[in-house]
């Protein structure tokens, strides 16, 4: 799950890191009553869940409150790689002399969460990992001790090589590692962690994600989530016990178990049609998950064809027939379905679909073909 | 031989009260694994499908000398029910638990590495040892005794390939189901070095699918170290960037993960990538021939 630069810095807040003072606005008229209680310069930050917004023309510096006001107007409602402005940030400007990159992640290979430093910072850590790689240093954690203090010092002192920074710095990045495992996040970045003229440090731009398997302890973080139209029909599908990521292409796929549906997609690709979606419904052979992920189909325009992978394994082929018959009765539609069933029982299975006039077959580059040939009759 | 599991294999069922705990060693029973023992806190005395129930793990372990175990609690509680069987001794643990969140795992792996205990999963369907030992939720039926080893991220892909693979008369040595989390017990390049060192396996399959990096170390070790033949498949050629593809791991984000990396490292390993499963007893067939000629 990802949150807004603002909510991250809320965060950050609340576990004492150094953030400059802000102020969220959705109007004009806002900005306009928050610059009245401001002087000095402010940043005008768009909030949107995409990076890359400097680039964009999302971040502007403003010198005085018409200023702000110009930048706001210009950046509300700005499309951002799709999404549009609908909040901006007011954040105190600050006096920059260097810029840092500090961010945690949970590293697969040595399963632990892994703090990254560089003194690179302010550019797009992706970029430098990618190009220079040797600029990052990264430090996987003991999960058992955590950040200690001397490990902390040694990282500070690495990236401002000075005694007194180091420790300022070895505060934060403790702090951030509390906060990283306090709300099971997977991403707790600060890019950039900047050194003021006068030795002050502040996290300047914040961004954190989380771990989706760890909300149902984690409320607060939850409250937070703002999905957008395709990620509300992720969450409704989640919540049926399916798992749905819509894609761009026109074949809807239905299939049990993830691999087999990344697969499924890969294949209608490799016969030369688009996937419109990756959809798992699970090991059941239960008609109502099937209603539930044919509808998700349907309410996506563009497809105009489906096809439907089961492989039958403890839940008999026979049994996930039943289910499919009983599914489509209930919805009704005339939407060109092919199905493949393959595993136990596959021949009673593809017996009983038959009796029903469904297209059936054995294989699942059958089914592609024949998906792929289906929606190609509904084109024309 | 084979790996991990087999005729010796003595099982506990931890969680074995609840629905999916009962169902599942009925199957493995039925399967024919040696199921000894099952926990369920406050249920010890019960007697489940003829397998006797204990409140602890320790006290199983004591009782009838468990060596593995397989989890089947919710997620909430799996990290406490490895570590429990864990300091109780027990050698090989098997969580099928999914949804089990990242932190309780680092810490969990930090714990039982020290402890010296093997973890397979969370988020997996376990693992066989065809006519020996099933120990999971995978279909016993589709299996078949013979001299390839697979491994898999993935559950239903795998019974896919398992499947061509009986039909084309290959049989499996052990097939082992790692899990689609992203923070996991044993991994490809452990179970590839028992695979090398297990005389009953001829040739390995590995499954791979979008995510972090272990398909390019595996591509890599292999290249160092197999002197076995490896083929592959790898899923999620089409997915998204930043989008979870069912599995936790299965995800590519910041522009890594992706399975153009993993084909492109295998190819320079010299392993074939199968474009589609079918492929995958043909690939296997192709290499098995040019190493018996």
């Amino acid at each position: 799950m990802k949150i807004h630069e603002y909510q991250a810095k809320e965060i950050f807040k609340k576990y004492g890191l150094p953030v400059p003072n802000d102020v969220l606005c959705h109007s004009v008229e806002e900005v306009e009553k928050a610059m009245a209680k401001k002087d000095g310069m402010v940043v005008v930050k768009a909030q949107v869940l995409v990076g890359g917004r400097g680039k964009a023309g999302g971040v502007k510096l403003a010198k005085s409150k018409q200023e702000a006001i110009d930048a706001a107007s210009q950046i509300l409602g700005m499309d951002i790689k799709g999404l549009t402005v609908e909040k901006i940030l007011l954040a105190d400007a600050v006096d920059i002399e260097k810029e840092f990159y500090v961010g945690l992640i949970n590293d697969r290979n040595t399963k632990s969460v892994t703090l990254m430093a560089s003194a690179e910072g302010g550019v797009e850590i992706e970029e430098v990992a990618k190009n220079t790689p040797e600029l990052i240093h990264k430090f996987p954690i003991d999960p058992l001790n955590g950040l200690l203090d001397f490990q902390a010092r040694e990282i500070g002192m690495q990236l401002f090589g000075d005694v007194k920074l180091a420790r300022k710095a070895a505060g934060i990045l403790q702090k951030l590692y509390t906060l990283f495992v306090e709300t099971d996040a997977t991403i707790a970045e600060i890019n950039p962690l900047v050194l003021t003229p006068d030795h002050k440090i502040w996290a300047i731009d914040g961004k954190m994600n989380f771990d989706d398997n760890a909300l149902y302890r984690q409320p607060k973080i939850e409250a937070m989530r703002e999905a957008d139209e395709d990620e509300l029909k992720e969450i409704d599908a989640h919540e049926k016990g399916l798992s749905y990521v819509k894609l761009d292409g026109n074949i809807g796929c239905m299939v049990n178990g993830a691999g087999l549906a990344m697969a499924t997609m890969d294949m209608i690709k490799l016969y030369g049609g688009e996937p419109a979606n990756f959809l798992d419904i699970g090991g059941s052979s239960n008609p109502q998950k099937v209603v539930d992920a044919m509808n998700i189909l349907i309410s996506d325009k563009n497809v105009n064809a489906v096809m439907i992978n089961i492989f039958g394994g403890i839940t008999r082929c026979d049994d996930v027939a039943r289910g499919l018959i009983e599914a489509l009765d209930t919805i009704q539609s005339d939407m060109p379905i092919v199905v493949r069933l393959s595993g136990t029982n596959a021949d009673e299975g593809l017996a009983l679909l038959k009796e029903k006039g469904l297209p059936t077959v054995q294989t699942m580059s059958e089914a592609a073909k024949k998906a792929i040939e289906l929606s190609q009759v509904q084109k024309s | 031989m084979s790996i991990l599991v087999n005729k010796d294999t003595k099982l506990l069922v931890q969680g074995i009260t609840g629905r999916d705990g009962r169902f599942h060693a009925g199957r493995m029973k039925e399967y024919g694994t040696n199921i000894v023992a099952g926990t369920s806190p406050g249920k010890g005395g019960q007697v489940v499908d003829g397998v006797p129930v204990f409140d602890t793990v320790a006290e199983a372990v004591k009782k009838t000398g468990a060596n593995t175990s397989i989890i089947f609690v919710p997620a909430a509680f799996a990290a406490d029910a490895i570590l429990e069987a864990s300091y109780a001794g027990i050698e090989l643990v098997i969580a099928i638990s999914e949804g089990v969140p990242i932190q309780d795992m680092i810490r969990v792996t930090a714990i039982i590495q020290r402890n010296g205990t093997k973890l397979i999963g969370p988020n997996c369907p376990g693992l066989i040892t065809p006519d020996e030992a099933l120990v999971g939720i995978l279909p016993g039926m589709i299996f078949k005794k013979g001299n390839i080893g697979l491994m898999s991220r993935s559950g239903t892909l795998t019974y896919e390939v398992v499947n061509m693979l009986t039909m084309s008369d290959m049989g499996q040595s052990t097939v082992v189901g790692i899990g689609g989390d992203p923070v996991a017990g044993l991994y490809y390049i452990d179970l590839l070095e028992m695979y090398e060192n297990d005389p009953e396996t001829e040739a390995v399959v590995l499954i791979g699918e979008i995510g972090g990096d272990a398909e390019e170390q595996a591509a890599e070790y292999i290249a160092k170290h197999m002197t076995k033949p490896v083929v592959s498949f790898i899923a999620g050629q089409t997915a998204p960037p930043g989008k979870r593809m069912g599995h936790a791991g299965a995800i590519i984000s910041s522009g890594s993960g992706t399975a153009e990396e993993k084909i492109k490292a295998f190819a320079k390993a010299n392993v074939p990538v199968a474009k589609e499963p079918s492929e995958i007893p043909g690939l296997l067939k192709e290499k098995l021939a040019k190493i018996n000629a």
